[in-house]
């Protein structure tokens, strides 16, 4: 019976000791955000606060030790973004008397910056759907909202966003996709490319022309899969985002009912603007994460790192690299969420790049987080507004102020 | 049976913070350090909440002792569904000296005045690892106790309990009230949901004093010093049995 005793005792010990087993096993804990200079939480209302630490510990628990393989099996994480949706992250910004969580677009933005620590891809689309549900939200009459904002918030059904075409990109007013008024339908015709989620997701919500040339000859319309005439192209290869699908959406003599349009003719291209608004506050948060996520795992890498007979942390330049980079991550933060009411755009990608950098030829090999934060980021310089068209925007408003 | 279930939350050093000693070894840095819900007391949470929706029990009331941060503890505790919560106010020196027997004390008298039919805690703290709370408190209301409970089940005025002992499993069954920790292995605490986080905001907390309770403080410990664990040394690597036993002998193991 002595032979038990100790024994037991250890093995008891070595249970309640989870702290020692997270400890050891995973990197995820090292995506916690203990550091205090750069901690997202400064700022914060109590309840905000709550939020971030909900959306942290679902991206830690149940994103972070998938992110690797949904990026390499190029898996769309239907059951994870599910449970997503059974806390609320499914239509943060919808209102709740269709099943959103009515929160405010500061709110959006802390969710969006704490989940992408767990996978900014997965994230990046998770705000992509909210946008579609918000739209619908706010656009949409009241049967519209009540035939498909409660099903999007719940992620029973899943929606991407159709505006983008192989001709328009960002000259979007230009778009060709064409919606005849035939009876009480439209017959689409046309093609939109890049769309996240497409061939996969339910519900579309599409930009198409039932007027003249320009912005005011658009109209938005809702379609679901299974319409006919609506078809998909190849699922593309991209270098990053590879947990969410990416294809072309094909539309020939598609006939939509009318009763799915949003709001009036022509109002289409002001709800596709303000839709992006919003999204590309969420993309910009979804960055954030990223950088933050890396910032971390920069620090980590040079605490452990050795050459020269000590530890990279040890040397000068990259102390102040990394002081640098925690300097632009809260000065990015500050503007992200000074934005969710501005609505401007930042750069925190380059932090991700020179934490790539300082991992050295290690950073390259697929086996290290950070190449697939620079991969799935590098993708948000271009869309919901490339970077030119966010200068285009800032510097049109300067100069026509008087 | 009044159908309320007393929740004792901790609010403790997060579990994945690398802890440090004070320059003057008086204990830990704790501040400006992150703080959440000791893990063995969010599985008690969880077990209370998963009672209340099998309508097992009517209420879950969530306590914690402590400084004004107390409360975060509870609202997390609100947020995953307890009802309401109670804010015992401890700080400045009697929280530093604040042990298992002060809070055993507390728990105690609120059970009474609460017309408590279950007290839920963690087994222990991760922060003082004393285990001895639930126990405490056992013995100071005379209740039967149900400690590292890996299972337990609500039977009429009787409950089951399935306990994590040296020796594997051992299930007893005790009458009510009665006290109950929970073991790592209860149940998988939920995830707090946006709305839920939200409505907590709406449910209200008591603040109590010991001394309204008509409870003393006082400690009859004192810490005279912490230190850090001494480093890990590196081991030796032996060829054959042999060597391994004149190793041992020759350290005085054998």
């Amino acid at each position: 019976m002595a032979a038990v005793g100790p024994l037991g005792r250890i093995a008891r010990l070595g249970s309640s000791i989870c702290r020692n087993q997270r400890l050891i096993c995973n990197r995820s804990s090292q995506r916690r955000g203990i550091a205090s200079c750069v901690d997202p939480a400064h700022g914060l209302s109590e309840e905000q606060k709550e939020f971030q630490e909900v959306a942290f510990n679902f991206a830690a628990n149940e994103m972070a030790p998938h992110m690797a393989e949904w990026d390499q099996k190029e898996i769309f994480p239907i059951e994870t973004m599910r449970k997503a949706a059974q806390l609320g992250f499914g239509g943060i910004y919808v209102h709740p008397d269709v099943g959103g969580t009515g929160l405010s677009r500061l709110d959006t933005s802390v969710i969006f910056e704490a989940l992408s620590t767990g996978c900014v891809s997965t994230t990046a689309y998770i705000s992509i759907h909210n946008m579609c549900a918000w739209m619908i939200d706010t656009f949409g009459n009241t049967e519209q909202r009540e035939k498909f904002c409660p099903d999007l918030c719940s992620m029973e059904k899943f929606a991407s966003y159709c505006l983008t075409e192989p001709g328009s990109g960002s000259d979007a007013a230009s778009l060709l996709t064409t919606a005849q008024l035939k009876g009480d339908h439209y017959i689409l015709n046309g093609s939109k490319a890049f769309i996240s989620g497409g061939g996969d997701t339910d519900v579309y919500i599409v930009m198409c022309r039932t007027g003249a040339k320009g912005a005011k000859g658009i109209s938005c319309v809702v379609v679901e899969k299974g319409t006919p005439g609506l078809n998909f192209g190849k699922k593309e290869k991209k270098i990053g985002w590879n947990s969410q699908p990416t294809r072309a959406v094909i539309f020939e003599d598609c006939a939509v009912p009318v009763a799915n349009r949003l709001g009036a003719e022509g109002q289409g291209f002001t709800m596709a603007m303000k839709g992006l608004n919003g999204g590309r506050i969420n993309i910009a948060s979804c960055s954030l994460g990223a950088a933050h996520a890396c910032v971390q795992l920069a620090r980590d890498h040079l605490l452990v790192r050795k050459q020269f007979g000590e530890t990279l942390s040890n040397n000068q330049y990259l102390q102040f690299k990394l002081a640098e980079m925690a300097t632009k991550l809260v000065a990015s933060r500050l503007l992200v969420r000074g934005a969710a009411t501005a609505l401007q755009e930042n750069r925190p990608d380059a932090i991700c790049n020179q934490a790539l950098q300082m991992h050295g030829g290690y950073g390259y090999l697929k086996d290290y987080a950070v190449q697939q934060f620079v991969r799935d980021i590098r993708v948000h310089q271009i869309l919901e507004g490339t970077n030119e068209v966010m200068r285009m925007i800032i510097s049109r408003n300067l100069l026509t102020e008087s | 049976m009044s159908g309320r279930v007393l929740v004792g939350v901790k609010r403790v050093i997060d579990y994945a913070v690398k802890i440090r000693v004070k320059p003057d070894n008086s204990g830990v840095v704790t501040d400006g350090v992150k703080h959440s819900m000791n893990p063995f007391c969010e599985i008690a949470v969880e077990e209370a909440v998963k009672m209340k929706e099998k309508k097992l029990i009517k209420e879950v009331v969530a306590v914690s002792c402590g400084p004004q941060q107390a409360q975060e503890t509870i609202r997390t505790a609100l947020a995953m569904g307890a009802d309401r919560g109670i804010h015992v106010e401890v700080s400045g020196k009697d929280f530093d000296l604040l042990g298992p027997l002060q809070v055993s004390k507390i728990m105690a008298a609120l059970a009474k005045k609460e017309d408590a039919q279950l007290i839920i805690l963690g087994k222990q703290a991760i922060d003082g690892d004393c285990n001895q709370t639930g126990q405490m408190t056992a013995a100071l209301l005379d209740w039967p106790q149900g400690t590292f409970a890996s299972e337990v089940s609500l039977e009429g005025d009787k409950v089951k309990v399935v306990r994590e002992i040296d020796g594997g499993l051992e299930t007893i069954r005790i009458n009510t009230p009665a006290v109950l920790t929970a073991d790592l292995r209860l149940n998988t605490p939920r995830y707090a949901t946006l709305p839920n986080i939200m409505k907590a905001k709406k449910k209200k907390i008591e603040k109590v004093k010991p001394a309204d309770l008509g409870l003393d403080m006082t400690s009859r410990l004192e810490v005279l010093r912490v230190d850090e664990p001494p480093q890990r040394l590196a081991g030796v690597k032996v060829e054959t049995v042999a060597d391994l036993v004149a190793k041992l002998r020759e350290t005085g193991r054998l």
